[in-house]
Parts: structure tokens; sequence; C-alpha cells
């Protein structure tokens, strides 16, 4: 027999087993240790020298909080879009494509080597928003008012985004020498961490607002467990859906921006790809069902940036860029099966049977 | 084992996490004999039958079945199948996307080979023989409910099976078809075929079983032979307390009302509701709907309620003309509607109790006005009290709750915005006997607090003690309105019926 | 409309699954008429349109398998990488390691049925997300196909290439050249093998078990269950076939083009959804027929070689085209499908 006060432990314990941010939080703690162990210099921070010559920070840690941050972003909307319609969009990385183009043609207008921008980079911004967001609600308008399960219909913009991108500019590629531009993907003057990290703890601190002064939570969670019920409760689920396939287009928007000014310029064929695949990724890995419903989002952040520690490990130890995926899939497989809750409730089994076990011994 | 049983089990344990669904029962099922598995929800009998079937594994005891040496051990409905029990379930569980003749045989045929034109041929005889109105190459999905059930049943049937489970399969069926259905369960026991039946309707118990188990907190309270066990003993053994209450709920206000109008419907008609009707409730009243089951009583509410594309009608509220093409504009004017599917229109099976509890004040309150956690808490812990709902906490996804549990949950959504018409399709259906009362007493006391409530329900006594006035439907169409002395149980069937022929 | 007489003459509303077959195989035709009425040239040879069965055989089978996980309620997102994957092994095995045609066959049979058996296990006993499952199968086929050779080679074996290289010839069609010769229409081995597939799994759906369960699995998985039918062993065997198809598939690509190349078969999981949608099979599941998924295939290529023809040669066109077609066709697939559901 155990003491009551051991159960209650046990209990807590079990408590936080099932809370769903376990799982990411598990996650990055083995990839902590993991490095701690191989090499402890991972975590340093110094300062060095950029392009500019000024002092910045640099460091492992720094590369993956400056490259998660797209990942993060889409994360937020790929997660209300899950949970309001069961399915995911798999655009994402073809509409970043379309975004970045169209800030790079407002602001080159029709000469691909612009001496100065044509347009403010706000207008530039806003003018990618407002694109993005119609083709979210293209997405949106069949997924929620023409019944197509969301891969499909979004499949239509995943094929045909990045010609759609090449056409915005005349299947040119500008460049803008402009360093102005250029301090939003990398730093800012006189600011040593870089500019993606505070665009990103925005786009969070917006989200978590916007979740706490509004119902949009609550709202997308019960169109996504029962669109019955909360069209009965005076809930319209097809509006629902909709928005947040638009919000999903502001999310996109921004980390177009993001990756455009990275190099203040754009690939149309290479921006942003397969990052679609790590944007379901970190919803999954934040433990959020891929058929839609309850939702955790600060579980999706994290699981983003969890996707960009593991990416910036394995470069780390000198994994070449092309053979990365197939390392990151076993990491992948080892963590889904390690919380799929079948898995989880046999170890549970396992783990009681020894305990009991143990108790047996003691009690004889 | 006894020479004559079929079906023997004895000491079936069971638990889920830490609750124990089933502790230490035995259940005898002899040949040839229709045999109640009675008792409230949560009692224990669907897992009971789960366990039976394979579905749930049993943590103790041990299972007979006749032809075998022994202990049977059963892992998966399709071993359940192959040794001669088949279970026709309350929801239907069939493929929609399959005709009706591959639902009848998917499954259970031996060959790799689907040899259609036998199958087809076989399932139309079937079909036939028992007077279903389907075709065997139709898609089951383009059926109706309804037939969709009997589809199950008449599986069941042509199964060659020793026992025959059936869980509340009556629910969706009307008269005729549970007439139909009867006959079949009386043939199958001069066969030999040993049935179990789970039912709410205590009616369907006394006309068809011979013998009655009854089940409650997961505990055997007995075996009875029918004839020694009248109705009201059944009741009390099921509630486990002498009740008197059945016919005594009257008297905390009579939901007559008063003459004051809260709702006037001109011709209103809707995508299902076709044919537009007129309808009018007072102040403080309770009024029905009454008709078969697909008269149309559930459609004309949710006219009502705008959850149906409304086509045509005028509408009137506190005498004033008022537009309703929306749920959400009958819930701005007061309406409530707790919906006849509890599971497919009611929960949100995953969110919390205090989630779902404020869902509809929550929507009235706008998108930019969330209400917050602490006050949430104090609505949901201030519905539980008052309806007394069985929640280990708030925080509880409602899914996991007994029926009838969810339902006052949903109750309690309505409750908590406070509406002055509120319309309740079947709120008691598939809920034991103690909850069925709590609901209709409250009904009253919202009556008497100057509520209009419109009440339906698919048992007339039931409507006979809580409404003032019944709107009689039939084939689409409202065909009478009884009130005061009319209100008799002959007059309503003869009405229902269509005249005194 | 969407009704169809049953033997005894009587209207039986239409199934699913037969109503979007229909409207795939009109469509088919009334393009590929008009493409000959209005566009002409090549069209109106006979070879052209087996030229779209020679560059499309591959495609075909990895879509077949595509289909089977959709009926079930699944998707295989790894199949396109998998293929690149089993080009790659069968090359380095033919060219590197002095392997023969047969040996390159098996490895490529091998490959495709571990991802179908490790793939089938996660999702159907472990009860893991198909997409993500597929996700991370499609993430390690194509980092495997780097790290089995990085760069882009040609296949020289001599035994290999005279099978690439065989023709069957069909009798009695073919067309006048300018010359005035008759020239013989024919069609690789890889089309033989995609259309024997095509026949073997249209009788495996329509009228075996299995089959059977494959599609009450994907129209209510806990009915299935009760029914009777081994819903995981089900699901797994979806995912089985759907790998071993891979590698079917994977060696007809690569009998095909005759090389190994990370780039190979890229996007080719979208085309086979793309295809299987477009031949009538819904990702919900339950829902789709392998005759569709060919004429689905045929139709995709069909509009990418009219693109072609009306002198858009541009990458960017095709992709708009293909998807302004998926658009249309999910577009008139819920229509007609929401309003029978209304009628009913």
């Amino acid at each position: 027999m155990t003491a009551p006060g051991n159960v209650a432990g046990v209990q807590k314990l079990t408590g936080l087993f099932r809370k769903q941010i376990f799982i990411p939080i598990a996650a990055l703690l083995v990839l902590i240790i993991f490095n701690l162990i191989a090499d402890p210099s991972f975590f340093e921070i110094t300062y060095a020298q950029n392009s500019a010559g000024e002092p910045v920070l640099s460091g492992y840690l720094i590369t993956i909080l400056d490259n998660a941050s797209e990942l993060a972003i889409l994360a937020i909307g790929m997660t209300l879009v899950t949970a309001a319609s069961g399915g995911q969009d798999i655009s994402v990385g073809a509409a970043i494509a379309i975004s970045g183009s169209v800030v790079l043609r407002v602001l080159c207008g029709d000469n691909p080597r612009p001496e100065e921008m044509q347009a403010s980079i706000l207008t530039a911004f806003l003018i990618s928003c407002l694109v993005s967001m119609l083709f979210g609600a293209f997405n949106g308008t069949l997924v929620a008012y023409f019944n197509i399960q969301p891969m499909i219909a979004t499949l239509i913009l995943y094929t045909a985004g990045r010609s759609i991108a090449a056409w915005i500019n005349n299947n040119r590629l500008p460049i803008i020498s402009d360093p102005a531009f250029g301090y939003f993907g990398t730093f800012m003057p006189g600011i040593p961490v870089p500019t993606p990290i505070f665009i990103a703890i925005i786009c969070m601190i917006i989200t978590a607002l916007v979740l706490k002064f509004t119902t949009l939570g609550l709202y997308t969670q019960a169109v996504g467990i029962n669109p019955n019920s909360a069209k009965l409760n005076g809930i319209n689920p097809s509006l629902i859906k909709f928005i947040t396939y638009v919000i999903m287009g502001l999310c996109v928007a921004v980390a177009g921006f993001i990756k455009v000014t990275r190099f203040s310029t754009i690939n149309y064929s290479v921006v942003a790809l397969d990052i679609e695949m790590d944007a379901i990724l970190a919803v999954a890995l934040g433990g959020n069902a891929l058929s839609g419903g309850k939702f955790s989002m600060a579980s999706s952040i994290l699981g983003a940036y969890v996707i960009q520690f593991l990416t910036t490990t394995l470069f780390k130890f000198n994994v070449s860029s092309s053979a990365l995926p197939a390392y990151k899939a076993v990491v992948v497989i080892v963590l889904v099966v390690l919380s799929a809750p079948t898995v989880r409730e046999k170890a549970g089994k396992v783990w009681r049977s020894i305990r009991s076990a143990k108790a047996g011994k003691e009690a004889a | 084992m006894q020479k004559d049983s079929v079906l023997e089990m004895r000491g079936i344990s069971k638990s889920f996490y830490s609750v124990k669904a089933l502790q230490n029962v035995d259940f005898t099922l002899r040949e040839g004999e229709i045999h109640a598995l009675m008792g409230e929800n949560g009692a224990g009998k669907s897992t009971l039958i789960k366990v039976l079937t394979g579905v749930y594994q049993k943590d103790g005891g041990e299972v007979f079945l006749k032809g075998h040496e022994g202990p049977v051990s059963i892992k998966s409905p399709e071993e359940a199948q192959k040794a001669g029990i088949s279970t026709v379930y309350q929801e239907i569980t069939l493929c929609p996307n399959l005709t009706v003749a591959e639902n009848m045989y998917i499954g259970r045929t031996s060959g790799v080979i689907t040899k259609w034109r036998e199958m087809n041929a076989g399932a139309a005889k079937m079909l036939e023989s028992l007077g279903i109105p389907a075709k065997a190459e139709q898609q089951l999905g383009t059926c109706s409910i309804a037939v969709q059930q009997m589809v199950a049943i008449a599986r069941a049937v042509d199964m060659e099976c020793r026992v025959l489970i059936l869980d509340e399969p009556t629910s969706s069926l009307d008269e005729s078809e549970v007439a139909k259905l009867f006959r079949l369960m009386l043939d199958l026991k001069a066969r030999g075929v040993g049935i179990i039946f789970v039912t709410h309707f205590l009616d369907q118990v006394y006309e068809v079983c011979d013998r009655i188990t009854v089940l409650r907190d997961g505990k055997l309270v007995g075996e009875y032979a029918i004839e020694n066990l009248p109705r009201v003993e059944l009741v009390s053994k099921m509630l486990g307390k002498e009740l008197n209450d059945l016919s005594e709920i009257k008297g905390s206000g009579d939901g007559v009302g008063s003459d004051e109008v809260i709702y006037e419907a001109d011709r209103l008609s809707s995508v299902a509701a076709k044919s537009p009707f007129d309808f009018t409730i007072h102040k403080g009243e309770v009024n029905g709907f009454t008709g078969l089951l697909g008269s149309g009583r559930s459609e004309c509410v949710r006219a009502i309620f705008g959850a149906d594309k409304v086509t045509g009608g005028k509408v009137m509220m506190d005498g004033k003309p008022v537009h309703i093409s929306h749920p959400r504009d009958a819930m701005k004017h007061g309406i409530g509607y707790l919906p006849e599917d509890r599971k497919r229109d009611g929960i949100i099976g995953d969110l919390s109790v205090r989630e779902n509890i404020i869902l509809a004040l929550q929507v009235l309150e706008g998108f930019f006005g969330p209400i917050s956690r602490a006050k949430a808490e104090k609505f949901a812990d201030e519905y539980i009290k008052l309806l007394e709902i069985k929640t280990a906490s708030t925080e509880t996804p409602v899914k996991s709750l007994s029926g009838g549990n969810q339902q006052k949950v949903i109750l309690a959504r309505w409750l908590l915005t406070n509406p002055q018409y509120l319309i309740l399709d079947e709120p008691t259906r598939g809920i034991d006997i103690g909850t069925k009362i709590e609901i209709q007493k409250l009904v009253l006391k919202l009556a008497g607090e100057g509520k209009s409530v419109t009440f339906i329900s698919s048992e007339i006594d039931e409507m006979l003690r809580t409404c003032s006035r019944l709107v009689v439907m039939r084939d689409g169409k409202a065909v009478g309105e009884l009130k005061g002395d009319e209100l008799t149980q002959n007059k309503i069937m003869s009405t229902i019926a269509g005249g005194e022929k | 409309m969407g009704k169809v007489l049953n033997r005894k003459g009587r209207l039986v509303p239409m199934s699913d699954t037969n109503l979007l077959l229909t409207i795939t195989i009109v469509v088919f035709f009334a393009m590929y008429l008009a493409a000959m009425l209005f566009i002409g040239r090549g069209f109106l040879k006979i070879q052209t349109l087996f030229n779209i069965l020679n560059e499309n055989a591959a495609l075909i089978i990895l879509s077949c398998g595509m289909s089977i996980v959709m009926i079930t309620g699944g998707i295989d997102i790894s199949v396109g990488k998998l293929t690149a994957l089993i080009c790659m092994s069968a090359a380095v095995n033919l060219d590197y390691h002095n392997g023969s045609v047969l040996t390159a066959i098996l490895l490529s049979l091998a490959i495709g049925i571990a991802f179908g058996v490790v793939q089938g296990y996660l999702v159907a006993y472990l009860n893991i997300q198909p997409f993500i499952v597929t996700l991370a199968g499609m993430f390690f086929a194509k980092g495997m196909t780097t790290i089995v050779n990085s760069t882009q080679f040609n296949v020289q074996n001599e035994a290999f290439l005279a099978l690439k290289n065989t023709r069957v010839y069909i009798p009695f069609l073919g067309s006048v050249n300018k010359l005035g010769k008759f020239v013989p229409a024919y069609v690789e081995i890889g089309v033989i093998v995609a259309i024997v597939t095509v026949i073997l799994l249209f009788i495996l759906l329509r009228w075996t078990r299995l089959g059977r369960s494959f599609y009450a699995v994907g129209g209510n998985s806990q009915s299935a269950n009760m029914l009777g039918i081994n819903v995981r062993r089900t699901r797994f065997a979806a995912h089985l076939l759907c790998g071993l198809l891979a590698g079917i598939g994977g060696f007809v690509y690569f009998l095909h083009v005759g090389s190994g190349a990370p780039s190979h078969a890229t996007g080719a999981e979208m085309n086979a959804i793309a295809s299987s949608i477009i031949g009538g099979t819904m990702l919900t599941g339950g829902v789709g027929n392998i005759v569709g998924t060919f004429f689905g295939v045929l139709s995709l290529s069909t509009i990418k070689n009219i693109v072609t023809l009306l002198g858009l040669d541009d990458a960017w066109w095709t992709n708009i085209t293909v998807a302004v077609m998926i658009c249309i066709f999910l577009v008139v697939q819920s229509i007609v499908l929401l309003r029978k559901r209304s009628r009913s």
C-alpha cells in the first residue's frame, strides 16, 4: 500500500503528464540535455560583428530564436485553422512566395533593380497583408462554404502559388539595395538582437490579446468539435472557419515579409519551401489533434521552436542540409510514438505492474 | 452452466480509471426468452453489453456460452459475431457509404469474394419479409434513420445467432415499426433465440419481455420474472427508493399561463417544415407539440428558432413584428432551444462543463465580450448545484458525463441566458426516470415564474403531466389543438391517428 | 440525374462513388474530344494518347495506392519522395553493386513494402495520424535519397536499358506519317504494368472482402468495428498495399527515366492526390474508384498537354491551369454532393 500523500503526489505528476504542453516541453528538454552532454558550447552567446560592422549577439540559441520566427508565426494561424476546420493549410509556403513577391513588386515598381524604393515599406507590407488575406479568403471560401476538405482545397493554391508569385513580378528577380529594407530581416541599427525575434514576439502578444479579449478561442473550438451544436447556439460555423483562414493569410503575410527582408530578394521556387510541413508538425508536436477541436496555442508555438532547435542541432553536428530531413524524420517519429496515447497507456500499465510487483516484494 | 441457458455471465467487473462501472454482476439468458435489462443511465447496462460483445475488455469475471466448454473470452465484436452474439446498438452502427445489402452482409461472410448477386437477392428477400421500405442496392446514407435502424436489426436477425442484443433500438422507430420489431422478436423467441432487450420504455418491457434483470450503480439488484414485478416496484428497484412522485408533480404551477401573447407565428415555414403553420404561446404557458416520429413536430420548433432556413411567414413577439432567420436572432429575442439529438446538436463533447454552460450566454454577450474565467466558474458552479449535475468538476469534458447529466448541462446553458420562451425538444429521451421527473418539475417551475415553455416528448403521459395545451401534428401539418378536459390519453391518440374512426 | 436502374428495372439513387466516377469519365472524354476538335494537331494522332500513358504509367500506379489509402480515410504523402528513393537505390544497385534487373526490382519492392509496413503499423496499431506518419516518411525518404547518392546519374546497365527501350506495339492502331508510311502505335512496359495493376485493384476493391472493408472503414470506422471488421488490420493492409504500389510505381518510374536523382518525382504525391480527387475519391474516406483514379491521371496530364500545345509552354502556366482544374472539379463535386444530400 502507498501512503496517501504519495498517491496525491503521483496524481499530480500524472496530471502534468496529461497536460498538453508537456509534450513539447519534454521534447525541448531532451534536446537541451542532449546538447549539454554532447557539447555545452552550444549554449554560448557571444558578441560578433555583423556585415554592417556593428556588434550583435551571436550563438546557436540566437540562431534558433531568429530562424524559428516565421515558423512560430505560421504555427499561430495553422493552429486556428486546424482547430476550426479539422484540416491543415498546405499552401502557406506558396502563399509566402506570393506575399514576398507583392512586397517587392510594390517597392520596385517596374524596375527590378531600383535605385530607391517606389513606396514606403509600410505601404508594401500592408498591401501584401491585403493580398495574402484575399488568398486566405479564397481558401476559406472553399473550405467553409463549399465544404471541401482543407488539405484538398489548399492544394489548389499550393500548386499555383509559386507560379502566381513569379507572374506578379513578370518572372524577374527584383533586388532591393536600400539597407533600411534589410533591417526587418536582420538587425536594426544599434540593436544587437535579430529583428525577426521582435516581430515574432509582437505577433504572439497580439495573439494572446486577441484570445483574451475576444471569444475566438471558444468559437473555433466549438465549431471544430461540433459545428451543428455551435450553429444552434448562434455561432456561424462557416464564418468562423472563414475567419481562421483569413487570419492564416495575415500570418503568412508577416512571415513572408520576414523572409524577403532577410535577403532583400526572393527566389520563387525555393522560398519557404516545405515550411507548411514544419508548421503542421509544430501544431502536432504541440499535442493538438490534427482532426480539430481543442487546441493549445502556447504548445503549438513551443512546438515551432522545438523544430527549429532540432534543425539547428543537426546542422551543428554537420549533417548536410539535403540529408537533414532523414534525421528529422527519425526524431519526429520517436517523439510522436512516445506521445501517442496508445503507447502512453501501455507504458503506464507496464509502469504500474512494475510498481505493484515492487510493492508486493516489500510487503513480503 | 444451467441446462436451458444460452449465456451466463458470472461476477463481471469493469472499471474506467477509478470509476467502477460494473461490480460483480451476474446475468443469465435462457433459450427462447426475451430478457429486459433495466436500469437508470449509468447503471451499467451499456457497459455490460459492450463487455459481452468485446468492445470493452472485462477486468474480472467469466462468460459462458452454450456449446463452449468452460469460460469463453471475447476480445472483439468480430469474435462475438462468430460466437453467435449479434447486436443492434442505439446509435446506428452501419456504414452510410455502402449499400443496404452490403451493410447487412459485410464482416460476416466467410469467402474472400463478395457475391453481389447473391447478396442483393438475399437482402431484398429479407427487406421484403420485414417490410422495410428500402432497396438492396440503395446507398444506406440515403435512407431515413428509422430505416437504417431497421436494416441494422435485419442484419442482426439474419445472422443465425443464439443471442440477440437489442440496445435501445426503438428510440428512433415509430409505433408501427416497433410493432413489426416485436413480431420479429416473438418469432425469434419461438426459434429458441435468447434476446437481451434494453429500453427505457416501460410499456414495451411489459408487452414482450419474459424476465427482467435490474442493475443499479454498476451492481446487480436482482432478476425477476415479469409477472412477479409490477411496474411501480420495477421503477422503485431501478431508482433504489420508493417513489410516489410519478403522478404528483403538478401543483407547483399549472402551466396554463396568462392572456398575454409572447410569441406569435403566422404562416411560418422553413426548408424542413414545408407546410406553413400558425402558432401562439402565452406568458407562463407550457404547451406541447405531439405526433408520431417524423410528423414534423421538431421541424416546427426548429423553424421557430431559426435553425433551418426560414422560407416564409410573419413572426410577432410581444406584439411587435420581428425577423428570425438564424438561431442568433431567436436568442436575442429571448428564445432558447434544447435540441432533440443531444449528442449531434447539443453538447460540445470535448469542451468542459463550464464552457458548455456559458456558451449561449457568451454568444449573446458578443464576440468582443468574453465572460471572465471567474465569472464563468461562478455561473457553472451555480447551475451544477441548482440542477444537481453530477460531474467531477467544472473542467470535466462534458462528453464523459452520463446522458442525463449532459442534458442538464444543456438546460443550464439556456437557463443561464434567462429566456422568456424556452423550447425543449425531447428533453427526457434516453435519460433515467429520476432525472425525467426533475426536468418535468423544472418546466412547471419555470412556467410558474412567468416563462413560456414548449415541451416535446414521445411519451404522452409525460406531456399530459406538464402541458396545458397540445398541438397535434400529422404528416407535417398541425391537425388539432387540445386543451383543458380534452387532454386525455385517448383523445390525443385518436387525434394523432386521425379522428375517432 | 443521379439515378440508375437496378436489375428489376426500378430506379435506385446512384451511389456517391458511381456518381463521381461518371462525372470524371464524361469530363475526360469531353475534354479530349474538344482538344481534338479545336486544337487538332497532336491530339488527332493516337500515339499522343499512348504517350500520355507512357509518361504517366508510374503516376497511375502511385495514384492507385493513394486512392486506396484515401478510401480508408487516410492519406500518404510519402509516395513522391519514396519514388525518388527507389529510383536512386535501384540505380545504385544496378551500376555500383553489379545488380541485375531482378535484384533492382526486388529492392524496389522491398523498400516500398518496408515503408508500407512501418507506416501502416504506426497508423493502424499506434493510432498516430496518417498525415504526420507519412510526413515523417516523406522527410525520411527525402533525406535517405541523398544519403544513398547525392547526385543524378544515368544507368548504364545494358539489360536494364534493353528493358527500358522495349516498345510494345498495339495491333491495328497507329497513324500515317508525312511520307505516307504507317507508324504503329506503341506503349512502354510500364504501361502494361499499370493497366494490369488497375484491373487487379479494381477487382480487389469491387469483389473482395478486403476491398469492401476499405470502404467500410473509410465510411465509418467505429461502425465497421461493430460490424465485425478488423479495422486495424484493414488500415494496415491499406498502407501496406500503398507501399507495395509505391514500390512497383517507383520501379516503373525508374524504367521510364533510366536514372537516379534526388529531384525525381518531385510533387508526385500531390499529383497523385489531385488525380484521385479528379477521379472522384474523397479525402473524407469511403468514396472512390480505381477506374476513376485512372481517368483522373489521364485528365490531369491531358490538360497539361493542352496547355503546352496552346503555346503557353511555361511551367508556371501548367501549374496554374492544373490548379484551376482541381478547383473546378472540387467545386462541381461539392455542389453535386451537397444537392444530393439536401434532396434526400
